[in-house]
């Protein structure tokens, strides 16, 4: 492969990846770039396949077919903690907090582990540093399981932010949120942003995406049907009638342009 | 030659009850994922259970019929015994399950040893043999393994064509969905753990009419489950048939080739290779 | 890791200190033979801590790294003439080599599917040795007690095993804290909670599983060969008892999976039960259902065991208390 001065500036390259479940391809043919330094929205109806691509991007599953180069290296196929190694990190959708551990030593751990390994020390610092970021820093030292699902989804944020990734992946992030935390998670991924990470971002919140993002994908039935700036993904009429199936998500959809 | 099938048809009709003893198991995993390590005590207490209504020191019954009334205690000790130890782990991690189960299997061979101590017993009853060929079979294992085929089958028909049966299947499959449905989920948990607990003193029962034991003797079936459960594949109750069936033929032939202290070295090498190499068991899809 | 959680260390190491020393003190023969068993439960149990408290694994057949390494210990004294410390160095090394062998291969299962494996790795490797020549097969390997000579006669022999036990069950209580309080003990634990959020965390699992496994693995295959070189016999049925790979777990469980007093509370606890218990004439033939009426009490109503409870009911005590 010839590397052009168009592809150092990519980030994440998917490359017709596809993934499939038993019968269900719940992945298809996807291919699209991430620049750096952008902010990328992926947006489609419930069981499109967002969470199944970003599992295929981060390492969980396999592609079935395709190929997703991370900073100039392919990584299908890799495990999670290799991705991890190289810079990408990842929110879960349904939180996977640890619970018996503290605040603190959650976002410890991905400071330790994380694309930069760091001591335990050093990893204090970071975890530190990024709790205050997040805005968890007053809850240190509970227990990740006595947090609700706003600082949960926080948590995860700060977890993944303390491995100091390249690129974030970021599984609606801002679902079950009330208005106000909507808009403070909202700041703190545009601060992300500034600070040189790529973002990758799945979001149900229309609005808010809308504002953030550089560029939308959209995807249905694990096909990317559209691309473009957040103008054109609203009137897109295929987009439009991906979302028909799915009134409230339609409307949603609407109320945010 | 000759010697060959007829340790090989001996082993296949131990290899019924086998089959049967892991059935227990691999039902109560089935239904709700607890593996339940106070299944060999169980199955000593069928075996017990026997002895006491038919031997000479007993009650004096007919042995199967014997057999009757310890089925039926054995449903009752594995609902009592749901409700006492495993009902309140069933949520919890693996390991309280796995524990719990095992205090009980402390708790019946301890109160076992000090109530029977662990000399051998022996029921002595015979049904004579039956000459089928050049093999010689004895009359007990072929009722045996008679009543284990019969038992399979009612337990088929109940878990397919009953009300209850379907409810435990349902059950099974999601708790919560089967709870929105109407059906009393914690009732069929009791029911299927009962039922387990009642096909593994069965196979003791059976067990007894052939092989002497003492209160320890289960130990060495529950083992023989694990492995026949994880070849038939874990929740499977024909895999625990089949599985059964290969682990009484693998008894019967491979001491034609090699001293018979190998053939538990060859159980376990081959129960952890498979729970490696294909954990979903040999008949096992997915 | 920080300053305040020292007192804990003290704690903790100034009890194995004080309890191990009451025989030395006391010159007790008796007090002796039982501190001895206690040391070498919550040598063991502390072994398994790692692997169950921190990783969450639950090894149900641990006991066959203390069989394991026992046996080719004892192998080494009885039949190559060698002496007790480079043999108890080789058994723990022994264990250590099966589990990283083991680690590779089964720390792929999870939850019950584990658990089961680790019972069938304790049987294959008892029927194994049971079929084993070298070993002695099913008779196992006498000691000559001439051999005892060379530690200064029986007697002695008895005194420097003590203080061997005692020796391993500090490390044993050290490599405890040590293991908690690090990067290590903090990617062990991420697993215990989420193994598969772990893995997207950026934690190598199989690498540090098999670690844990192993760590959990050395000194238990030590204090095989000090106990059998003790005991001047070895057997498979008493090396490889799957009773006492579940006894360990008891320990574990009664004091607190997962912290660093729990193994060596519920050890002591335990033992003291069990002696007590088996010379008491009343209980002495239920000495089993009552351990395990015990067991049952404990995982409905106390799961977190002793230390974890009081963690929970006094929140002051948490620096002294991990
Ligand atoms: N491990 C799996 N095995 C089988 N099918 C799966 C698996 N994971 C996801 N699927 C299926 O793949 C499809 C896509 O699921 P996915 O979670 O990626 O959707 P999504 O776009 O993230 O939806 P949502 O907006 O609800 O989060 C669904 O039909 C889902 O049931
Ligand atoms: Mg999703």
């Amino acid at each position: 492969m010839t590397t052009s001065r168009m592809q150092d500036n990519i980030i994440l390259q998917v490359q017709n990846v596809s993934k499939r479940f038993g019968g269900l391809l719940a992945v298809s043919e996807v291919t699209f770039d991430l620049p750096k330094g952008q902010i990328l929205g992926l947006i489609g109806p419930n069981g499109a396949g967002k969470t199944t691509l970003f599992n295929v991007i981060n390492g969980v599953y396999t592609p079935t077919e395709g190929q997703i180069t991370f900073r100039g290296t392919d990584i299908s196929g890799w495990k999670p903690y290799d991705v991890v190694g190289l810079g990408l990190a990842r929110t879960h959708q349904i939180v996977r907090p640890l619970n018996d551990l503290t605040v603190l030593e959650n976002v410890m751990a991905g400071a330790c582990y994380g694309h930069e390994s760091h001591s335990l020390t050093e990893a204090e610092v970071i975890a530190l540093e990024v709790m205050e970021f997040v805005g968890l820093h007053e809850r240190r030292n509970l227990l990740a399981a006595s947090l609700n699902v706003a600082q949960k989804k926080r948590l995860e944020m700060a977890r993944a932010l303390a491995s100091r990734p390249y690129l974030l992946l970021l599984d609606e992030v801002l679902a079950g949120l009330n208005p106000t935390e909507i808009a403070e998670m909202v700041e703190v991924v545009l601060k992300i942003r500034e600070q040189g990470v790529s973002i990758f971002i799945i979001e149900h919140v229309m609005h808010a995406l809308m504002n953030v993002s550089d560029r939308i994908i959209v995807l249905d039935y694990g096909q990317l049907i559209a691309e473009g700036t957040p103008d054109e993904i609203v009137d897109n009429p295929k987009v439009i009638e991906a979302y028909l199936g799915d009134p409230a998500l339609a409307e949603k959809l609407m109320s945010g342009s | 030659m000759e010697q060959l099938f007829a340790s090989l048809a001996d082993g296949l009709l131990i290899g019924f009850v086998y089959g049967l003893a892991a059935m227990g198991l691999t039902l109560i995993f089935g239904v709700m994922d607890v593996i339940n390590l106070g299944h060999g005590p169980i199955i000593a207490l069928g075996m017990f259970g026997v002895f006491f209504f038919a031997g000479s020191t007993g009650w004096g019954l007919n042995p199967y019929l014997a057999l009757v009334i310890v089925a039926v205690l054995g449903l009752i000790f594995g609902m009592i015994m749901y409700f006492v130890a495993v009902h309140r782990v069933l949520n919890a991690p693996h390991l309280s399950s796995l524990l719990s189960t095992f205090s009980v299997n402390m708790m019946i061979i301890g109160v076992g040893t000090a109530l029977f101590t662990t000399s051998p017993r022996n029921l002595e009853f015979s049904l004579g043999s039956l000459q089928l060929g050049p093999v010689n079979l004895l009359g007990t294992r072929v009722m045996a393994a008679l009543i284990a085929v019969l038992v399979t089958a009612v337990l088929y028909v109940f878990l397919y064509r009953t009300q209850p049966g379907k409810a435990i299947r349902a059950v099974a499959n999601n708790r919560d969905a089967a709870e929105l449905m109407g059906i009393p989920s914690t009732k069929m948990l009791a029911l299927s753990f009962g039922l387990g607990t009642m096909l593994a003193a069965i196979a003791g029962g059976l067990i007894a009419t052939f092989f002497s034991f003492n209160i320890l003797a289960g130990g060495v079936y529950e083992l023989k489950s694990f492995v026949i459960v994880v070849l038939g594949g874990l929740g499977n109750p024909t895999g625990a048939l089949i599985g059964g069936l290969i682990l009484g033929a693998m008894e019967g032939v491979v001491p034609t080739f090699m001293p018979v202290s190998w053939v538990p070295v060859i159980e376990f090498v081959l129960f952890v290779v498979i729970l490696l190499v294909r954990p979903t068991g040999l008949l096992g899809g997915r | 890791m920080k300053s305040w959680k020292y007192p804990a260390l003290w704690l903790t190491v100034g009890v194995v200190l004080a309890g191990g020393l009451i025989p030395v003190i006391t010159g007790s023969k008796i007090m002796r033979e039982s501190m001895f068993l206690i040391l070498m439960a919550v040598t063991m149990a502390s072994s398994l801590n790692i692997l169950l408290g921190y990783a969450g694994y639950v090894s149900f057949g641990h006991i066959v790294f203390f069989g394991l390494g026992g046996y080719v210990g004892f192998y080494l004294i009885a039949e190559q003439g060698w002496n007790l410390i480079p043999a108890a160095l080789a058994g723990g090394l022994a264990s250590g080599v099966l589990a990283l062998l083991l680690g590779i291969a089964l720390l792929r299962l999870r939850g019950a599917y584990f658990a089961l494996a680790t019972i069938g790795i304790n049987e294959a490797m008892r029927t194994f040795i049971n079929n084993f020549n070298l070993f002695g097969g099913p008779i196992g390997m006498e000691l000559n007690f001439i051999v005892y000579q060379d530690y200064g006669g029986a007697a002695n022999m008895q005194w420097l095993t003590y203080w061997l036990m005692f020796g391993v069950t500090i490390i044993a209580v050290l490599m405890s804290y040590g293991v908690k309080f690090s990067r290590f003990g903090l990617g062990l634990m991420s697993i215990r909670e989420d193994e598969d959020a772990a893995m997207a965390m950026g934690i190598h699992t199989p690498k540090v599983k098999t670690m844990a496994y192993i760590l959990s693995a050395i000194l238990p295959g030590i204090i095989g060969v000090i106990f059998f070189f003790r005991n001047s016999s070895v057997q498979p049925a008493g090396a490889f008892r799957l009773h006492r790979s579940i006894e360990m777990i008891v320990m574990v469980m009664l004091g607190g999976q997962g912290t660093v007093q729990g193994p060596l509370v519920g050890a002591a606890l335990y033992e003291a039960l069990r002696s007590y218990l088996l010379t008491s004439p009343l209980f002495k033939d239920l000495q089993l259902a009552i351990a395990g009426v015990l067991l049952l009490l404990i995982i409905l109503f106390v799961p977190s065991g002793v230390i974890g409870w009081l963690r929970h009911r006094f929140k002051g005590l948490w620096r002294v208390l991990e």
